[in-house]
């Protein structure tokens, strides 16, 4: 049997200890995506069950659905997987489709600014309505 | 050549002229599969759903702000547009949530041979079309 041919790994000790990567980021986008995701299974199958039961309803009676705690952690809890999951999506998606890097920065800029914009709007309209109705 | 690693995309034709080499994926001459057409519409419903995330936002604030706002949301959301939103966006919901499963189960390992992948395919695209239905006979019979 001849000799395995030696791997040369062209990257320093301090580099593979950290484990990080080109994007030196690791496997976090990957594992929070994955993690978002899982969250999202029971509380996108409790939403569509809450958003049938609320259909018609006036706004009192949705607003005192909502002022229940467990429902306005659900809900709180459902927007924020949703916007961290579909901000990291969208990454994604820019980064596969955008080529030039100074629309490419902007787009991903503009995604993660409106995605904590709109998930943090969305969660004091949950506590407004838990707390004031 | 703006950046040095587009001189490995650099070729040449059988008439001896520099080409740049197609980039894949070549969509225009791949016949579509279901593994790659599924693929796409999971992409696809994960960006509508982040416009369905925007009108749940919407719903929120309107529900906090009062009547008048709360009204008008709800009386968007029964228009012929609102409920065509609405309609994409329980497909949508569906689609991304069972082709989701689909992935969370590849990524621990499960059902990764091409029979399987063509299987739970298929039954990613029944369950959305039953579970879509279902949604929808609810809501027109709570409506």
């Amino acid at each position: 049997m001849s000799e395995p041919a030696k791997i040369h790994v062209m990257r320093s000790q301090l580099g593979r200890v950290r484990g990080l990567g080109a994007a030196r980021s690791g496997t976090q986008h990957w594992r929070a995506e994955r993690l978002t995701a899982v969250a999202l299974v029971p509380l996108t199958l409790w939403f569509v069950y809450a958003a049938l039961h609320l259909m018609g309803l006036p706004r009192a009676a949705a607003a005192q659905w909502a002022a229940n705690p467990i429902n306005a952690a659900l809900l709180a809890a459902l927007v924020i997987s949703t916007f961290h999951h579909g901000a990291l999506g969208l990454q994604v998606v820019i980064e596969d489709y955008i080529h030039v890097e100074r629309t490419r920065l902007g787009l991903l800029l503009l995604v993660k600014g409106a995605a904590a914009l709109l998930a943090l709007i969305g969660l004091f309209a949950v506590l407004k309505l838990a707390f004031t109705g | 050549m703006t950046d040095i690693r587009d001189s490995l995309m650099v070729g040449r034709s059988s008439d001896g002229r520099l080409v740049r080499r197609p980039l894949s994926p070549h969509l225009q001459v791949y016949r579509p599969q279901i593994t790659s057409v599924l693929s796409i519409v999971n992409r696809a419903t994960g960006i509508a759903l982040c416009a369905g995330a925007l009108l749940l936002v919407c719903w929120l604030v309107a529900a906090a702000s009062g009547e008048a706002a709360y009204a008008g949301v709800s009386a968007f959301m029964r228009s012929p547009i609102g409920l065509l939103l609405l309609f994409g966006w329980t497909v949508s919901l569906w689609y991304h949530f069972c082709g989701g499963l689909r992935h969370l189960a590849w990524d621990v390992g499960f059902g990764l041979d091409l029979p399987q992948v063509h299987r739970s395919g298929w039954a990613v695209v029944i369950a959305t079309a039953a579970l879509t239905v279902l949604t929808w006979i609810v809501a027109i019979v709570l409506m």
